[in-house]
Parts: C-alpha cells; structure tokens; sequence
C-alpha cells in the first residue's frame, strides 16, 4: 500500500491516484480552511458600519465560519470561504448587513 | 473434523454470522432471505450473540446503518434479496468507496415485473457494477464457509472491501443441507477481531464521504479499481489457509471433467451441481464435454477462465438472468474475457431458469446438442432464452 498522505492541503488537481488515502478518507479535520470554498456564490454581504453594534450575531450564526474581527473591532465576512446564504443579513439586529449581487460592483 | 449436521442453509449462514462474532447486524426481511434474519434476530435477542440487532424500517437503512457501524470499526453484517436489494442499491456502492468490509449475503431472487419471488441472479446483476468482492456458492457449506472468508478477506489491509455472498433463494436458502461445522475455536484463530485502518472515533476526527470535484474523482475511482483488482492474491490466500483448516479449497474458476472436453458448460451458482450430473450423463454416452464454474465474479478472474477453457472448441454459457436488449452478463463477461485470444472458443449463449424455472441435468444435455449443432453449421455466437414456448 502506498504512504498515505496527510491533509488533503494541496489543489485536488495536483493529486495522483496513489496517494488518496483508503476510502477518500479525510485525515486531517478541518482542512476546508485550506481552500477557497466560496467562490461561485451569487449574493454577498455588504456591512454598513455606521449601523453595526458590534454585537456578533453574524460572527456566530455564519455556517461556514466565514466572520473575522478585524483590527476595528468589526466583524467582516471574508469572501473566499462566505457562500452568499444571507443568514448574518437577516440575523442582524440593526439591519447592518446587506445582501447584493455578487456581480455588482 | 467439525460436527456434520442437517440444517437448513439460511441458518447455517446465520449461525456462521454468529461464529464470526458480527458485532451489528441491521437487516430487513424479505423471501428468501428471511431466515436469516429471523435466526439472527432470535440468537441476539436470547442472548447467544453479542452483537447489535437493527430493526430497520427499509433495506436503504439497513445498509446505511451497516455503513455507519463498520466505518466506526464494527463487523456488520446484512442480507437481502430482489427488491431490498433495488432499494438499497444506492448505498452499496457507497459502502465500497469508503472501503468499508461489510458481509452481505444476497439470497437471490427474481427483480419485477412481474412480481416473482423465485431464483434467478437479476438481482445481484443490478448492482454488478457497484465495486464489492462477489461470490458465487453452490451449495450450503460454501455459504457457510465463505462467512469467515469473507470476513477474512474483505477486512484484511491490503483489501478493504465490502463482499456479497450470492447464493441461490429457495434452492439453496430453503433446503436442508448436510453441513459440517467449523469449531468455534478454529474460528477464532481463522478469523482475528477487525482493526480497521481509519474509523469515526472522537479521539482522532475524520472525514468519511467527502465530495470530489471533477479534478479528483477519476483519480478516486482508479484508486478503487485498482485495489479491487489487488485483491485477487488475498483472496487465494484466504482460500489456501481455509482449506488447509478444513480441507475444503476454492478457487476462483473450478472446473469438473474440463481438461480435455472439446465443449465446456460455464455456468455460476447452484446450476454448477446439476450441470456436473449432466456432464456425468454425457461422458458415459462418450461426448467431451466439461464445466466450467465461476465463484469469483468480482474481481472477476479473466486469466483463470482464460487458462480453464484453453482447449475448448465450444462454450456453452448459462446465464440465470437476462440484460434486456442484450443478452447473459456472464456471457458478456466471458466473450470480453476470450476475445484477445488468438484461437477463441464459439460462444453459445442461454438464459436459463429465470424466475426459479427448474432445470434439470437433461436440459443441460439439450442446450449442449443444441450449440454443437448450430456451431457445427457455422453459427459462432448463438443465443436464446431457454425452454420458452413458441
């Protein structure tokens, strides 16, 4: 048997069949972090920061973990891992959080 | 010596369920499985097995639940026939991605429509494809046997694989077969306690059944067939050291009275028994005919069968189910098999005893005649449905 390789930590595209280890197993929990898991998302979430209260509720109701406080003390989606969902948008005590067209600019 | 006893086939095949010491079973009752099941349930719940028993609501369960329980490193075991098997064909092959050595014994049965309850092997040629190590037994002790083999097998490192037991409904799991039994002791030393390579346990997380882009998936699948083909040494070996305990040896290919014949019967499952009485039949009356058995039909055993039918001026392939708007899967297996050959056998083609229809060895005798004749005047890849009215 080959040498199982730890983490799937490199792009999937690099990988050869010989080091996928038994049953696709995924040894090293976590590893999403390692990609860019959010990228085909259609809406994302715009902060108006004048309205932001700094209360967190999108940091904790993010599924996907995506909220990070920044040196300012807000809480800002980094949209390499956000999918768009909207649910820190309708969480938001203050209506701080917007959901737009990922295209728009 | 184990203790030689007359009992019927399915409860030999649980009470080996027993024997191997299966921590889970999850299983739905269905003709001609039920038996089993039913002796499974009643040995757990007396307090004879110490294992888990899981009356599940659908055969999509019981797999699922069989695929939960291995991957946290329980030996599971499950059974099915026809349909059960139609509703849970989704997660077999689910089951063999991950790698997960379940036992399965399909106790094969007719799929509809119409709706029949009797033998034949279209069920387990539904999920052909689906990436297990498949058997095929002839009779009740190799079902019992092939528990442990199985088991044996599939959870071995260089393996890892999820095996079926086929073995014929009503002719075999209603019968009542003499069966020697394997001492629990033997089995023991047969049959270590499974120590599976990754497994779901809070200690050390993993992911098992993650999604696999495009980029990835063939890589996976190549993977997967690879190691699928690996196996074949294993399962040798597994066989060497089983007979060796009980003098009982199986081979991937089996032949009766081949050697020399000029046509060779092909055929898998319990027809192999009657067929070798019409063999019998016919080498009195003078003929060279033979036959050929496949037990292994997955990974299946193209250099054995190659090797096993070399000399053979016809074959005459029986196959107990039908590809609708083909023609038997074995014989398209065994036509793939032979065709890189530079002398190559005619090939002869029928579906015979679908649906439980009886054959018997003077049926054997009449597609023989039939396929010499035909090949005779020229016709290399005949084919019919057995026996049908005109």
């Amino acid at each position: 048997m080959e040498e199982e390789v730890k983490g799937m930590t490199k792009p999937e595209s690099e990988w050869t069949w010989k080091e996928l280890p038994v049953g696709n197993v995924i040894l090293e929990p976590g590893n999403a972090s390692s990609y860019k898991t959010g990228d085909w998302k259609s809406f994302k979430p715009i902060l108006k920061k004048e309205l932001c209260i700094h209360c967190g509720l999108c940091y904790i109701f993010c599924p996907d973990m995506a909220y990070n406080l920044d040196a300012e003390g807000y809480f800002i989606s980094d949209l390499y891992y956000c999918k768009g969902c909207g649910i820190c948008s309708k969480e938001c005590p203050t209506q701080a959080i917007t959901m737009v067209v990922e295209e728009e600019k | 010596m184990g203790k030689r006893t007359g009992m019927e086939v399915s409860i030999a095949a649980a009470e080996a369920v027993k024997q191997a010491n299966v921590d889970v079973v999850s299983a739905y009752p269905i003709t001609p499985q039920t038996h089993i099941v039913e002796h499974l349930s009643e040995i757990v719940a007396n307090g004879e097995m110490d294992a888990e028993f899981f009356c599940v609501e659908s055969e999509h369960s019981a797999m699922s639940i069989c695929i939960g329980s291995e991957a946290a490193g329980a030996r599971s075991f499950t059974c099915t026939s026809a349909q059960g098997l139609a509703l849970m064909a989704e997660m077999t092959f689910i089951a063999s991605g991950l790698r997960l050595p379940i036992l399965m014994i399909i106790s094969n049965r007719t799929l509809s429509s119409p709706l029949s309850i009797w033998n034949d092997h279209s069920d387990t040629m539904m999920i052909r494809d689906c990436g297990w190590i498949q058997f095929f037994v002839e009779n009740g002790q190799e079902v019992y046997d092939h528990v442990f083999i199985s088991y044996r097998v599939g959870e071995d490192r260089s393996v890892l694989f999820p095996t079926i037991i086929n073995m014929d409904g009503f002719i075999l799991s209603h019968v009542i077969e003499p069966i020697e039994l394997i001492e629990q002791e033997k089995i023991d030393q047969f049959l270590p306690p499974y120590q599976p390579l990754h497994r779901l346990h809070p200690d050390q997380p993993v992911t098992m059944g993650a999604f696999a882009l495009p980029a990835i998936f063939a890589e996976t699948k190549k993977a997967q067939e690879v190691a699928l083909k690996s196996c074949v040494p294993k399962i040798l070996e597994v066989w060497k050291a089983f007979g060796d305990m009980t003098g009982r040896y199986y081979h991937p290919v089996e032949t009766y009275k081949a050697e020399d014949a000029d046509t060779l019967l092909v055929t898998m499952g319990s027809i192999g028994e009657t067929a070798s009485v019409a063999v019998d039949k016919m080498r009195e009356e003078g003929r060279s005919v033979g036959l050929v058995k496949l037990r292994l039909w997955r990974p299946f055993p193209f250099e054995e069968l190659k090797q096993a039918t070399r000399h053979a001026k016809n074959l005459v392939v029986i196959d107990r189910a039908l590809s609708v708007g083909a023609c038997g899967p074995v014989a398209s297996e065994v036509k793939a098999a032979l065709y890189g050959n530079d002398q190559r056998p005619s090939i002869y083609n029928f579906v015979a005893g679908i649906s439980g229809r009886d054959v018997a060895p003077p049926d054997f005798i009449k597609m023989v005649d039939k396929a010499e004749i035909e090949i005779e005047e020229g016709k290399m890849d005949g084919y019919e449905i057995y026996g049908v009215r005109e």
